[in-house]
């Protein structure tokens, strides 16, 4: 058998729900999730940081719980519902709460972690609907953020979820 | 990081996994969650040319009360384990320990059969299914067997699954109480445990396992000794060490790792009642 990297591996169809819009596209059975989004279905939003599975940069929902769009392949994602970044806000003039947080209490800076941390957020809520700080700063361990410290991060969440954080 | 080329194949059964594996021997893999087969396959320190994906086997996710055990599908996630209510009342550590794994993002897609069959000694499940003196059922082409999880980590990333065998059942005995306890130290968030220490009572006896300690997850079988000769956590804590060749690397020497596994043991055994 000649060496692995000549190796063609099999494509596989798949149908994916994506942002609520059913999408079928023939992939290699090993293309990332995160490329996926991003090469196949120009959905950039979705940011790679590490691509080792530490930064949390990449996280999406499938089927409302986040994950790490590094660290699935697409064929696994096959009949699933993916939601991503762009698929959060109601409409195009229009945030959704937890983006409409992030920029009110300022939880970005160079904003190259935001679309995760706030993927991670809503499925952080979706748990535990009034996490306390502690909950928060342990639900989002794995997304890093290199700019802002965090605290203004885990402002953005606790006040999302209707706590005071005046 | 991209992994290199494989063909892949959804298994709709375990029977039909089995079928898989066998045809293709050691160039298949099963595929769970992949959260340890995906980055190990974007270092190319894994090279399946088959990948069997039995995500999609439908019954093996459950949680069940079978009396005196409770039984765990192979594909339940770490987060179904962490928020299982029968866990959390009758086997509240390895409740506890799976809300210990990685991050929320890791638990949404982990699996426990992913998590013992893959056999890391530094894991977290494997070190809490041996404390409990649980069980594993696995399912091969000439029909199940049952290894008792002190038998089944028999090396570095190896069990005593064959290669055409599949975990399809974790079985650990109802331990209900707070006679129990798991610490886990490193330094960085959702990092893995550069030692960890789980200790639980069961049927009245102290069982205390050692994460990281070994190129296994290990009973601590110098310490249970000690304690049913009567030692005190602190005697008993001494001897957490001995018979052990912990690993060295850039977090921790074996000595360090040594005083942990006492520290650790201590703390763990004192957490669970014991004096
Ligand atoms: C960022 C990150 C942090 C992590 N942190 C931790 C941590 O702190 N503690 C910890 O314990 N783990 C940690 N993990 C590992 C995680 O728990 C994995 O989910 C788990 O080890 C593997 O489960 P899986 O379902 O993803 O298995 P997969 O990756 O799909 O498979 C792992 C191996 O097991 C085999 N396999 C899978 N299922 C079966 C089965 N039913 N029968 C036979 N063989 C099978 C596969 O062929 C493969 O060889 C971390 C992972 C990541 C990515
Ligand atoms: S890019 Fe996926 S976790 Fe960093
Ligand atoms: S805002 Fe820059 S990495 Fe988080």
């Amino acid at each position: 058998m000649p060496p692995y990297c000549w190796r063609k591996g099999s494509t596989v169809e798949i149908s994916v729900s994506v942002n609520g819009t059913q999408r079928t596209s023939e992939v290699e059975a090993r293309t990332l999730l995160v490329y996926y989004l991003r090469d196949e279905l120009g959905l950039t939003g979705t940011n790679v940081g590490c691509d080792t599975s530490s930064c949390g940069a990449c996280t999406v929902h499938v089927n409302g719980e986040s994950v790490k769009s590094c660290t699935m392949l697409a064929v696994q994602a096959d009949g699933e519902n993916v939601t991503t970044i762009e698929g959060l806000a109601p409409s195009s003039d229009e945030l959704h709460p937890m983006q409409e947080s992030f920029r009110e209490h300022h939880g970005l800076q160079c904003g190259y972690c935001t679309p995760g941390m706030v993927m991670a957020a809503c499925s952080l809520l979706d748990e535990n609907p009034r996490p306390s700080e502690a909950d928060v700063r342990e639900g989002l361990e794995g997304n890093l953020c290199r700019c802002t410290g965090y605290h203004n991060i885990v402002k953005a969440v606790l006040a999302c979820s209707g706590q005071d954080v005046s | 990081m991209i992994p290199a080329s494989f063909d892949y194949v959804k298994a709709s059964s375990a029977d039909e996994a089995i079928s898989l594996i066998s045809e293709h021997g050691d160039e298949a893999k099963l595929l769970a969650g992949g959260h340890s087969l995906i980055p190990m396959m974007k270092l190319r320190l894994a090279v399946p040319s088959v990948l069997v994906d039995i995500a999609g086997v439908r019954d093996l996710s459950h949680v069940e009360d079978r009396g005196d055990h409770i039984a765990i599908g192979a594909l339940a996630k770490h987060r179904s384990i962490e928020t299982s209510d029968l866990l959390i009342a009758q086997c509240p550590m390895l409740a506890h320990v799976a809300s210990k794994v990685g991050d929320p993002q890791v638990r949404h897609r982990g699996t426990i059969g992913g998590s013992l069959a893959h056999s890391d000694p530094a894991s977290d499940l494997p070190a809490a299914v041996l404390a409990l003196g649980g069980s594993l059922i696995v399912q091969g082409p000439n029909g199940q067997r049952e290894i008792a999880a002190t038998d089944f980590f028999t090396g570095y990333f190896e069990s005593a699954l064959a290669e055409d065998e599949m975990l399809t059942e974790v079985k650990v005995p109802k331990s209900p109480g707070t006679n129990w306890n798991y610490q886990k130290f490193n330094r960085r968030a959702q990092d893995w445990a550069i030692v960890g220490v789980a200790a639980a009572q069961v049927d009245g006896a102290m069982q205390v396992s050692l994460v990281n300690m070994g190129s296994t997850p290990l009973r601590a079988t110098a310490v249970e000794t000690a304690l049913a000769s009567g030692a005190s956590a602190a005697e008993a804590a001494d001897e957490a060490a001995n018979g052990t060749e912990a690993p060295t690397d850039l977090n921790a020497s074996p000595e360090y790792r040594a005083h942990l596994a006492r520290v650790l043991t201590k703390r763990a055994l004192e957490a669970s009642g014991v004096e």
